[in-house]
């Protein structure tokens, strides 16, 4: 009687523990973490964004925001590895090596890093954007809307995903408008309001009349807005910052990838992967098209971007030449992500030289 | 009624009192802004001052975060003591961090017993050359070394920028901006396996006991003293102050280039970017916090580091912003500046008489 009511009782223990197992493992909980703060209107708002549509979805969120890509990142990871999250999103390309690290500790947790290119583990995806399609975009509204044919382009860090925008915007400028010229200015930050307004400033000053940005703060079109030249907002709609200046912005959208991520952990279909979405896959969104923009150039805009949608239209199709007039994709052909993800020369219509 | 009645002598008591009242200062204050901010008050104080170090894994985090912090608030304090500005330990920290990990990188993939010192060796010289530049001009110039000192925290960034973006960057990585790893043989050795604590902490103890004999058993302790008391008896006394001045400089550059030597050798392992989370401005809290002296150097850089975890295991576990982190240290130095004026002062309650 004693040892059957103490089987009883075991194994109802264990039963109770399954199923307190199984409520958890679909009680998924991701985590994220973030360079900056989750206000910057910029890059760590928008993965903030995306966050808010997890949690739409119904699953529960963590994220720390801040977080230096020194030692700190390391210690910030195993937490969240630690704390019962089951899949973590690092935002930002330092992450690249702790991640991979903590990864390798913790087998159990699934790890997306943004931007950059390390899967050492199985539990490692990465994923990023094609945010050179969006400037597909505004190069050809830069090159029709320019009177002055000089276009500024500020500029955070000499890495092939800037020398990728710049081109792509250039080439699709060039195509509108063959007389237009690139100026680039380097302001070797990725968020810094005062040397982005500095930066935005000195364009200004060489007679561009219209300034896109690789930086992530509002500050270069509330510049653009007092100069009263033309610019675009990045990573959010910035239209707000600069109702007159901002003639549409490239937005990022990372919310249904997320989602989908997290939807997999929770049915376990989550396997590694290499992500690379642009307009197509919503990843990458055209703000509103603002109505001081001629009405064709609208319809075209429209046009261009179901175009890169459907891929139709490839931001990279040859003739490209480089700066000293060499054949870098032939005619006919476009460029592959190989290519692409390696970028390190600037294209014809591209003034200067690329940092070294 | 309270009367405020200045004291004769600074009160040596008082002294080492009141950062631990500043301390707890910032705690209530702390609470009571969590519990403006809608948080429950000591839960919040909880996630951020016990629960980081309540484990052996937070409590060797905590030890890892103080290492840099300490070494630098040792070598500042030489500077501090003698009436020497040196605000730019976050430049000699990086440029440390630069020489060490060029030579690191030069070794790269090579074996050997002799590189570590050799790195450990060129992060120091790194850190030293860059302190003598604000001391030689201060000294031969007369320039202002707090101005010096800080402009060049900026310029040491932008070289390290530039190296990891162009000529040290790894030739393997996509041009993004980082090094290639430094090989095992030029990494500090873990003391713990699974904990990220490693042999730097030594360096860290090292510098105490040295700086603590220095300051009290030496002639130079006795000259910096005197002179932080007044330049004017130093001189007076004869004291060659130009070679004390470039003195304390190039122990406080060798210093801050250690603690960089150990971030990159440590739980880096590469250059890149962000090598530093600011520790060289962080340590100037530090130092004045543990009054310039080596043993409240050791409990201070603990107090200001479990600021750094506690902000992060409070955004975990509580959503609280991970800058409140930020906003503590900030009031741990203004609550110490505030009951510095204690030191001279005293309160009197006198009994009203009607």
């Amino acid at each position: 009687m004693h040892k059957f009511l103490i089987r009883s009782f075991v194994s109802s223990l264990v039963l109770l523990f399954t199923l307190t197992v199984a409520a958890v493992a679909k009680d998924v909980k991701a985590a994220f973490v973030y360079i900056g703060p989750t206000g910057d209107h910029g890059w760590t708002y928008q993965h903030d964004v995306g966050r808010k549509a997890v949690e739409a979805a119904g699953f529960k969120t963590t994220y720390v925001e801040g977080v230096p890509e020194s030692a700190d990142a390391e210690r910030v990871l195993r937490q969240l590895a630690n704390s019962g999250h089951d899949v973590i999103f690092t935002t930002s390309f330092g992450y690249m090596n702790p991640t991979n690290k903590v990864a390798k500790e913790f087998p159990n947790v699934k790890f997306e890093h943004a931007t950059g290119y390390k899967r050492e583990h199985p539990n490692v995806s990465t994923y990023a954007a094609r945010f050179y399609e969006g400037r597909t975009i505004l190069g050809t509204i830069a090159g029709t809307m320019t009177k002055s044919n000089v276009i500024g382009y500020v500029a955070s860090f000499p890495i092939p995903e800037v020398i990728r925008g710049i081109n792509s915007f250039t080439l699709a400028a060039q195509k509108v408008n063959p007389n237009i010229k690139t100026k680039i200015v380097w302001a070797f930050t990725w968020y810094d309001p005062g040397k982005e307004a500095e930066a935005a400033k000195a364009l200004i000053d060489q007679g561009a009349d219209v300034i896109a940005q690789h930086t992530d703060s509002t500050a270069i079109v509330q510049m653009a807005e007092k100069a009263g030249v033309y610019a675009f907002g990045q990573a959010s709609d910035m239209d707000k910052f600069a109702p007159k200046a901002v003639l549409t912005s490239v937005e990022n959208n990372w919310g249904p990838y997320y989602v989908d991520r997290v939807k997999a952990v929770a049915n376990g279909t989550w396997s590694q992967k290499d992500t690379w979405h642009g307009i197509g896959d919503g990843m990458v969104v055209i703000s509103d098209l603002d109505s001081q923009m001629p009405a064709d150039l609208r319809s075209k805009v429209k046009k261009l971007q179901a175009d890169l949608a459907s891929g139709k239209v490839h931001s990279f199709t040859g003739p490209i030449y480089d700066q000293k007039g060499n054949l870098m994709v032939a005619e006919g052909k476009t460029a592959d992500d190989g290519m692409l993800a390696g970028m390190m020369t600037y294209v014809k219509g591209v003034e200067g030289d690329i940092p070294k | 009624m309270i009367k405020i009645v200045k004291r004769d002598q600074p009160s040596r008591a008082i002294f080492f009192l009141t950062p631990v009242l500043a301390i707890f200062l910032t705690l209530v204050a702390g609470g009571l802004i969590f519990f403006i901010l809608g948080f429950k008050p000591f839960e919040a104080l909880k996630f951020f001052f016990i629960v980081p170090i309540a484990d052996k894994y937070g409590f060797s985090e905590l030890l890892l975060k103080a290492t840099p912090l300490c070494l630098i608030a040792i070598g500042l304090s030489f500077c501090f003591k003698s009436n020497n500005w040196n605000i730019g330990a976050e430049g000699q920290l990086t440029f440390g961090a630069i020489v060490s990990g060029g030579v690191a990188l030069l070794f790269y993939e090579q074996e050997g017993f002799y590189i570590l010192p050799i790195v450990i060796l060129a992060g120091a010289i790194g850190g030293m050359l860059y302190a003598s530049i604000p001391a030689i001009l201060k000294t031969y110039f007369n320039t202002n070394e707090i101005l010096v000192s800080l402009m060049l925290v900026y310029v040491s960034k932008l070289i390290l920028d530039y190296l990891v973006v162009g000529p040290w960057s790894n030739p393997e990585g996509f041009n993004f901006p980082e090094t290639r790893q430094f090989s095992d043989s030029a990494k500090l050795p873990l003391l713990f396996e699974g904990l990220r604590i490693h042999a730097g902490i030594f360096l860290a103890l090292a510098a105490v006991v040295i700086s603590w004999f220095v300051f009290y058993k030496t002639y130079l302790g006795f000259q910096m003293k005197v002179s932080g008391f007044s330049l004017k008896t130093a001189k007076y006394a004869g004291y060659k102050g130009k070679k004390m001045i470039i003195l304390v400089f190039l122990i406080s550059g060798a210093c801050a280039g250690l603690a960089g030597v150990g971030e990159i050798t440590g739980p880096i392992g590469q250059l890149h970017r962000e090598i530093s989370p600011d520790y060289g401005f962080t340590a100037i809290i530090v130092a004045f916090l543990g009054r310039l002296h080596p043993v409240g150097i050791i409990f201070a850089s603990l107090v200001v580091a479990i600021t750094y975890l506690g902000a992060e295991t409070a955004q975990i576990f509580m959503q609280i912003p991970k800058y409140t982190g930020q906003v503590f240290q900030g009031m741990i130095l203004f609550f110490l500046l505030a009951s510095d004026y204690l030191l001279f002062f005293k309160i009197k309650f006198i009994g009203s008489k009607k």
